[in-house]
């Protein structure tokens, strides 16, 4: 069975690789899926980002009892777990759930009610011209996300910090830049990429391969986001035991 | 014409379709009928290349379609037109961009030449007011004929129709087999049809295949139908009684027609 699936999902990545019957029209598709996935998901993005640094702050600041600790220290600690952790992971995590629902439904409904049959009989390539561009949009939008997530919630931070009286805006500024790797950054760019990947790709798998009616597009939409979720943690554990042993 | 040459197909161990032959001829309205389960579905999904064959040949005017691979079939599939039982319209485009959509997929056309294009296969299916709209705010006898123009914006010279009446009323079931065969006869394409529908059969049926189990049991004209002798037929189209006295109106009407036209 899970053979099957794997096999399937990889003729699937295959089949997308076509030369399209209208670059006009992929590029298109490929702008309407950049918005659907990074305009319509900002908004919960932002939120979540926010909630994250001030939270970060506070139970960072609520651990670190020792006098002898700087309270910069505080600032670094947040850069490093928003950088590292919180933002691609948990917003991927996140976007597992909205966008990752909204494909697999997406494809879903069309496979039910026979539009991808109506572009197979146009002559289309339904998997490169319905898939593929939601992979690419992923791919290309994903990362940005989790960059705005970064900047939002190590910002955040800092106001969770001031406002509740922990350190000042300079104390944490000073952690901000106290021991820096550039590489983190790109260790975080690292899996957003790999997890644009998955909750692109995994959903589309589920969507497109509906079979039946209204009850079989939501059980395949929840297990696109409980499939997506679960390899999200699995290559979150291998990107960090990859790449950070190895720096 | 599409020619059907022993066509079998299976799913697991059930053989659907049994070794089909026909001939779907050219300016006419094929129908294909038979109760559910016959195969009507899996036969037109053959046709048009969504199912595999798994013994036999289907050709579109003398060119072998099943044998072919999905890339060589691309440029007889710019030539087919289908209409789905759901009309299968697009959700997220109007009705206008529903019809638009294989202009701009497949045609060089400017902006101004599609427009006049669309406008012109909305007109042909009566639908002048209805661009704007979105497939969730028309009613099933708007979507098949919005379905109908997007299967010929292209002009196609075969057209598919699966179930074109399902879910109208007898009002609109009439208006829109009526529109089918208009477009057949003024096109010349080659029209198949996937029906149950006795009205359809009746008046638009000029040449009718009826599938019992798998197998093509009967073959003819909506007049020879009238006449037929075969038992599962009858039963199938005449089923009750209103239909059966219906028929015998009809045999009674066309021998009347047929002496009166010797005598003359």
């Amino acid at each position: 069975m899970l053979l099957t699936h794997i096999g399937r999902y990889i003729l699937m990545l295959k089949g997308m690789f076509t030369r399209p019957e209208n670059w006009r029209m992929y590029w298109k598709e490929f702008m309407r899926q950049c918005v659907d996935i990074g305009i319509g998901s900002l908004s919960i993005v932002l939120i979540i980002s926010v909630f994250i640094g001030g939270v970060s702050t506070i139970q960072t600041a609520y651990q670190l009892v020792s006098p002898i600790i700087p309270k910069s220290t505080i600032g670094q600690v947040v850069r490093d777990t928003m950088i590292l952790e919180f933002c691609p992971t948990i917003t991927s995590i996140v976007l597992a759930g909205v966008v990752g629902s909204k494909i697999a439904s997406e494809l879903g409904n069309m496979r039910v009610s026979e539009q991808i049959d109506a572009l197979e009989i146009m002559g289309i390539n339904t998997k490169s011209y319905l898939i593929f561009p939601k992979i690419l949009a992923a791919l290309l939008v994903v990362p940005m996300l989790v960059v705005i997530s970064g900047f939002v919630g190590i910002w955040s931070g800092k106001v969770a910090g001031v406002v509740s009286g922990i350190l000042s805006a300079q104390q944490y500024m000073q952690g901000l830049v106290l021991d820096f790797k550039p590489f983190n950054i790109v260790f975080a760019l690292a899996k957003s990429y790999t997890f644009a990947f998955i909750i692109s790709s995994i959903p589309a798998y589920f969507g497109y391969h509906v079979q039946g009616g209204a009850l079989e597009i939501g059980q395949a939409s929840t297990k696109a986001v409980v499939i997506s979720c679960i390899l999200i943690l699995l290559a979150d554990y291998g990107l960090a035991a990859l790449l950070l042993k190895s720096s | 014409m599409i020619e059907l040459k022993n066509v079998c197909k299976r799913f697991g161990d059930r053989e659907i379709l049994k070794g089909i032959s026909a001939v779907m001829e050219t300016g006419k309205a094929n129908l294909i009928i038979g109760a559910s389960g016959s195969g009507k579905t899996v036969l037109m999904k053959c046709m048009v290349g969504l199912l595999e064959v798994d013994a036999g040949e289907i050709s579109y005017d003398g060119v072998p379609f099943s044998s072919m691979s999905n890339a060589e079939r691309k440029h007889i599939r710019k030539e087919i037109g289908m209409l789905f039982q759901g009309a299968a319209l697009f959700d997220s485009m109007t009705v206008e961009q529903n019809v638009m959509f294989p202009l701009e997929m497949f045609s060089n056309l400017s902006y101004r030449e599609r427009k006049k294009r669309v406008d012109a296969c909305l007109a042909r299916v009566n639908l002048q007011d209805a661009h704007k709209k979105y497939p969730a705010e028309i009613s099933g006898g708007m979507k098949k004929r919005v379905g109908i123009a997007r299967a010929i914006v292209l002009n196609p010279k075969y057209l598919f129709c699966d179930e074109p009446n399902s879910g109208l009323d007898p009002q609109t079931s009439m208006l829109i087999d009526k529109l089918i065969h208009e477009i057949t006869v003024e096109y010349h394409i080659t029209t198949v049809i996937n029906t149950h529908d006795m009205n359809s059969v009746m008046e638009i049926g000029d040449h009718i295949v009826y599938l019992y189990e798998g197998r093509k049991q009967w073959e003819g004209t909506n007049k020879d139908i009238i006449f037929s002798r075969d038992e599962k037929l009858n039963q199938f189209i005449f089923a009750s009684q209103f239909l059966q006295d219906a028929k015998e109106m009809r045999q009674q009407e066309l021998l009347n027609q047929r002496s009166s036209n010797h005598n003359f």
